[in-house]
C-alpha cells in the first residue's frame, strides 16, 4: 500500500486501568465484516420467485437478520443482484444495464432454476442461464427455491464476501464484454451451455 | 352481510338453467339456439355448425366474420356482448387450413359460442378486424399477430406485443417453428443484447410528446426511416 | 362523477365510549365541514406547454412484475399511457404443443404463479372434459378447497403489494403471515409451497394426509380476524380511501366491451362470475354471495375482494364439512397410474404404468374452452386435440392480460400518483400476462 506508520505508531501501549476498549483487526475483516451484514439487496423480481423473495423478506422468514430488509430498487444503490425467476431475451438488456448500473463492489445471486439454468423453459424464448448475460456469484437451486434455500444462498454469498482480500486487485474490476457481440463469454461455450440435455431431448418433436 | 353499501348478492341469471359439465357427449349434442339463428339469417356465410363436448361450434365465411360478429352483439335475441377469447389454431397437418377462433359469451342469456373461421395457407394470412366490435379484441389480435402472423384488418395498432418489434426469428406458434427458435442460442442472446435498452421510445411515442418537430433535420430524417433512438 | 360520503376514521379524535376509534363523517355535499374526499377532476389542459414522457418499468417494484409502462404527463396528469408488455414472454403454449397432458399441468403452476393450485384445476377440468371424463365426488369437493385457498392466497399478495404502493406496509406482513399458514397446509397436502402440481387429469396427485381438515377448520376459524384488523386499518382510513375512492372508473358497458372480469368487472356493477354462471366443480351447490360493486373504481374493487376472501372462507367452511369419502382418483386405467405398490411388484401394473408414463393418454380428436373463475378474473384453458398424446393448441384465456389492456383508458386524465394506485388494482401477474 505505500503506507507506513511513523516509528513512534509502531508499537502500541495499553493502560488496562483507562477503562478504555479498543479493538485490534485487519482492515479487510473489518470492511468485509461490513460489507457482508449489510449486503443491500436489488430485487430483481421477475417470476414465482419473485413471490418467495417476498415471503423471504416478510414477517416469517424475516430478512432483516442478515441485514438486507432495505430493498434498493435503484440499481445505483445496491450491492446485490437477486434475480428471482426467468429472464426472457427481451429481458436480456435491461438486467445487463441494470447490473452495469450497479457500482463495485457488487455481487449477484442467481435464484431458481429459470435464472440459473433456464429450467424447464428449453424454447425459443428464455435465456438458457443469466450467467450468459452477467457474472454470478451463488447460484440458488430450487423452483421455487423455498425462503430457506435463499437464506442459505444469502450465507454462502456472505462467506464469500468475507474471505474477499482488499490487497487482490482486479476482483472488483469491472468485465468488459466482447465488443463485436456483447457477450462476456464466447459464443461457442453459450452453445454448449444451451444444449438441451436429460429428459427434454426425447420431447421435442410435437404430437407422437 | 351487507358491510358495505357497495356489496350485493349476485345470483344466477333467473330462469335459465346453469350448464354443466355432467353428461356432456362428445358429439351431436343438442347446439345453442344462436347456431340455428345464425343459419337462418346468414344461410350461406355459416359453413357448418359443430357440437363438440357440449360446446357449439360455427363455423364462418372469413369474409363475412365482421358481419356476423356484429350480429351476434347487436341482434337483441342474440346480444353476445362479451368476447372471452381471441386465438389461433394451426393443425400439425399442414393441409389443414389455420383457423381463427373467437369465443363469445352473452352475459344477459348465459350462453357461451364459439365461432371459427378458415383461412388457407399458402397466400398471405388476413381476416377482418373485431376491433371496433369489441375493444377486448385490441390486444387479444395483436398477440394472435404476434404468434402466428394473421393480419387483422381494420385493427389500428397492429404490431408485434410479446416479441420486441424487431425480433427476426418468426411467428413462435406457427407449426413450422421449431420449439428452440430459428438461431443458435448465441446468437438468440447477441441479437436480444443487441437493442439498445434505452431505445425504448417508438417513432409514435416520440411523435406524441411534440419534440419530434423540434428534432434536427437529419436526425428526424433517420428516425422516419425506421431507426430507434433513446432521449 | 358524483360526491359519495364514506365515514373516515381519523386517528386524533380520540375514542368512543366503547373504546373504538371515533368515525367522523367526511364532507358531504349540503356543508359538512371537513376533508373532501373527490374524484380528481377531468383533464384541464391549463397551461399550453409541452408534454413530458415518463418511463415505468420494466424493473420497477410498483409495476408488480415486468411490466413497462410510458406514459405522456401535462403537468402531473397522464395525458396517454402506452402499455409495453412481453418481458416475461416464456412461451408456454408452444411448450405445451410439445408435452403430454399431464406434464402440463407443471406449467400450469408457473403461468399465474400466485395462483397456482387453481390452475392446477382449471387445467385439469379442461383436459377432462376432453378426454370425456368425470372425477369423483371427493376429488371435486377437494378441488373447491384448493381453488378457494389459492383465491385467499391470490388474494393476500394483491393485498399486500397494494397496501405498499399505496404507503402503508404492516397489512403486507399481516397478509404473508397467513400466506405462510395456506403454504404450511399446501405443502402438507402436495408437498410443494409454490409450484403444486396438484392435480392429474382424472384426479390429484395426492389425498389429503389425515389431520389436514383440523388445519383447515383451524385457518376457516381464525382467518376472519386477521380480515377484521386489515378491514379496521384500511377499509375506512381516511389516506387510504382519499388514494382509491373514484379512480380509474369503469362503466359496466364500458367494463363487457374491453372484456373486463373477475373482479375488475363485478366491481363495475355487472354481476357475471363463472362459478355462478357457468358453474364447474358443483359449484351451484354451494351458498356463497358474489360481492359486486357500483362505482367501478379503485375503492369498490378493494371492496370487492376483500368481500370475495370472506366468501372463500364460507365455501372453504361448506366444503370441509360436506368432503365425502371415497377414492379420489377415477377408476380408469387409459388415465390413471395403478397403485406404486403393485407398479414395483405387478408385471402388468409396471407395464401399465410404463405405457401411462411414457405414451401418455389420448384423448379422442375435439376441443374443449374450460373457464373457471380465477382470482383475476375468468380464465380459461383451450385445448384442441388431434388424437394424439400432446395437444395440437394449448391456450390459455389470460384474465388479467385483458383486464390490462384497458389500463390506458383506466389512467387517463388521472395523477400520476394514481397510475400505481391503478395499476396495483388490476392485481396483474406478469407471468400470466406474457406467458
Amino acid at each position: 500500500m505505500g503506507l507506513t506508520a511513523p516509528a513512534e505508531h509502531r508499537t502500541v501501549s495499553y493502560a488496562p486501568e483507562s477503562q478504555e476498549g479498543w479493538v485490534a483487526t485487519r482492515l479487510d475483516f473489518l470492511v468485509n465484516w461490513a460489507r457482508a451484514n449489510s449486503l443491500w439487496p436489488m430485487p430483481f423480481g421477475t417470476a414465482c420467485c419473485a413471490i418467495e423473495f417476498m415471503a423471504t423478506a416478510a414477517s416469517d422468514f424475516d430478512l432483516a437478520r442478515f441485514g438486507m430488509e432495505r430493498m434498493s430498487y435503484s440499481p445505483r444503490q445496491a450491492d446485490v443482484l437477486i434475480c428471482a425467476g426467468r429472464v426472457p431475451f427481451k429481458l436480456a438488456p435491461i438486467i445487463r444495464r441494470i447490473w452495469q448500473q450497479m457500482p463495485q463492489p457488487k455481487w449477484c445471486i442467481s435464484m431458481g432454476a429459470c435464472a440459473s439454468t433456464g429450467g424447464m423453459f428449453d424454447n425459443y424464448a428464455v435465456v438458457q442461464g443469466i450467467d450468459t448475460i452477467i457474472p454470478v456469484d451463488v447460484y440458488v437451486p430450487g423452483c421455487p427455491p423455498r425462503p430457506e434455500g435463499l437464506l442459505y444462498g444469502i450465507r454462502m454469498l456472505q462467506e464469500k464476501v468475507k474471505n474477499e482480500r482488499a490487497a487482490d486487485a482486479g476482483t472488483r474490476d469491472e468485465m468488459e464484454p466482447d465488443p463485436s457481440s456483447q457477450l462476456y463469454i464466447p459464443p461457442s461455450v453459450i452453445d454448449e451451455l444451451g444444449e438441451p440435455f436429460g429428459n427434454s431431448v426425447n420431447q421435442t418433436r410435437s404430437g407422437l | 352481510m351487507s358491510r358495505f353499501e357497495v356489496v350485493r348478492t349476485g345470483a344466477s341469471a333467473p330462469g335459465v338453467e346453469p350448464a354443466t359439465q355432467r353428461n356432456v357427449a362428445h358429439r351431436n349434442a343438442d347446439p345453442n339456439p344462436s347456431a340455428k339463428a345464425l343459419q337462418e339469417k346468414f344461410s350461406s356465410a355459416i359453413k357448418r355448425v359443430e357440437v363438440i363436448w357440449g360446446e357449439t361450434v360455427v363455423y364462418v365465411d372469413p369474409a363475412s366474420v365482421h358481419e356476423v360478429m356484429g350480429w351476434l352483439r347487436d341482434e337483441p335475441s342474440q346480444r353476445y356482448d362479451f368476447l372471452s377469447d381471441l386465438t389461433a389454431v394451426e393443425y400439425r397437418d399442414a393441409e389443414v387450413p389455420i383457423e381463427v377462433v373467437w369465443h363469445l359469451r352473452s352475459l344477459p342469456f348465459r350462453r357461451f359460442l364459439r365461432v371459427k373461421a378458415q383461412i388457407p395457407k399458402g397466400k398471405p394470412l388476413e381476416i377482418a378486424s373485431v376491433y371496433d366490435l369489441y375493444r377486448a379484441a385490441d390486444w387479444l389480435e395483436r398477440e394472435c399477430y404476434d404468434m402466428f402472423g394473421i393480419r387483422f384488418h381494420g385493427h389500428p395498432d397492429l404490431r408485434r406485443i410479446l416479441m420486441w418489434e424487431s425480433y427476426t426469428e418468426g411467428f413462435p406458434l406457427r407449426k413450422d417453428f421449431p420449439l428452440r427458435g430459428r438461431f443458435s442460442r448465441s446468437e438468440q442472446l447477441r441479437q436480444a443484447l443487441a437493442q439498445n435498452p434505452e431505445a425504448r421510445y417508438s417513432m409514435e411515442e416520440l411523435t406524441i410528446a411534440d419534440a419530434f418537430a423540434e428534432l434536427p433535420a437529419d436526425m428526424r430524417e433517420r428516425l422516419g426511416k425506421g431507426e430507434r433512438t433513446g432521449e | 362523477m358524483d360526491r359519495r360520503t364514506v365515514e373516515v376514521e381519523l386517528s386524533t379524535t380520540g375514542l368512543d365510549a366503547s373504546g373504538k376509534p371515533q368515525r367522523v363523517p367526511i364532507l358531504t355535499d349540503d356543508g359538512g365541514g371537513g376533508l373532501a374526499v373527490q374524484a380528481p377532476p377531468g383533464i384541464e389542459p391549463d397551461l399550453e406547454g409541452e408534454h413530458m414522457l415518463i418511463n415505468i418499468g420494466p424493473q420497477h417494484p410498483a409495476t408488480h412484475g415486468v411490466l413497462r409502462l410510458v406514459l405522456e404527463l401535462d403537468g402531473e396528469t397522464v395525458v396517454r399511457c402506452i402499455p409495453h408488455i412481453g418481458y416475461l414472454h416464456c412461451g408456454f403454449e408452444k411448450i405445451g404443443e410439445y408435452r403430454q397432458y399431464n406434464q402440463i399441468i407443471c406449467w400450469t403452476d408457473r403461468e399465474d404463479y400466485l395462483n397456482s393450485i387453481g390452475n392446477n384445476v382449471a387445467f385439469a377440468l379442461g383436459a377432462e372434459r376432453l378426454f370425456g371424463i368425470e372425477t369423483t365426488e371427493r376429488c371435486k369437493v377437494l378441488r373447491v378447497i384448493a381453488s378457494e385457498l389459492s383465491r385467499i392466497m391470490s388474494h393476500l399478495v394483491w393485498l399486500g403489494t397494494f397496501c405498499i404502493d399505496i404507503g402503508a406496509f404492516t397489512p403486507f406482513l399481516w397478509a404473508f403471515q397467513r400466506r405462510e399458514e395456506i403454504y404450511r397446509l399446501i405443502e402438507k397436502w402436495v408437498g410443494a409451497r409454490l409450484t403444486t402440481s396438484a392435480t392429474r387429469v382424472g384426479g390429484m396427485a395426492a389425498d389429503i394426509p389425515s389431520g389436514w381438515m383440523d388445519g383447515l377448520r383451524q385457518f376457516n376459524r381464525t382467518f376472519p380476524h386477521t380480515l377484521d384488523e386489515i378491514d379496521r386499518v384500511l377499509t375506512k382510513n381516511a389516506i387510504w380511501v382519499g388514494r382509491t375512492i373514484g379512480l380509474g372508473v369503469m362503466t359496466p358497458e364500458e367494463a363487457i366491451n374491453w372484456g373486463l372480469s373477475g373482479p375488475m368487472l363485478r366491481a363495475s356493477g355487472v354481476d357475471y362470475d363463472v362459478r355462478k354462471d357457468f358453474p364447474y366443480l358443483d359449484y351451484e351447490t354451494y351458498d356463497f354471495e358474489v360481492p359486486v360493486g357500483t362505482n367501478g373504481d379503485v375503492y369498490d374493487r378493494y371492496l370487492v375482494r376483500f368481500e370475495e376472501m370472506r366468501q372463500s372462507v364460507r365455501i372453504l367452511q361448506q366444503a370441509a364439512d360436506r368432503l365425502p369419502d371415497g377414492p379420489v382418483n377415477i377408476d380408469d386405467p387409459r388415465v390413471i397410474l395403478p397403485p406404486k405398490s403393485k407398479a414395483t411388484s405387478e408385471m402388468e401394473s409396471m407395464i401399465h404404468h410404463f405405457k401411462v408414463v411414457m405414451e401418455g393418454p389420448r384423448p379422442p380428436i375435439g376441443e374443449s374452452y374450460v373457464a373457471v373463475e380465477s382470482p383475476k378474473g375468468e380464465k380459461g384453458y383451450y385445448m384442441v386435440s388431434d388424437g394424439t398424446a400432446k395437444p395440437v393448441r394449448w391456450r390459455i384465456r389470460p384474465p388479467s392480460f385483458v383486464n390490462l389492456a384497458a389500463i390506458p383508458k383506466m389512467v387517463e386524465g388521472h395523477l400520476l400518483s394514481d397510475v400505481i394506485a391503478i395499476n396495483a388494482s388490476i392485481d396483474i401477474v406478469m407471468g400470466e400476462i406474457d406467458r
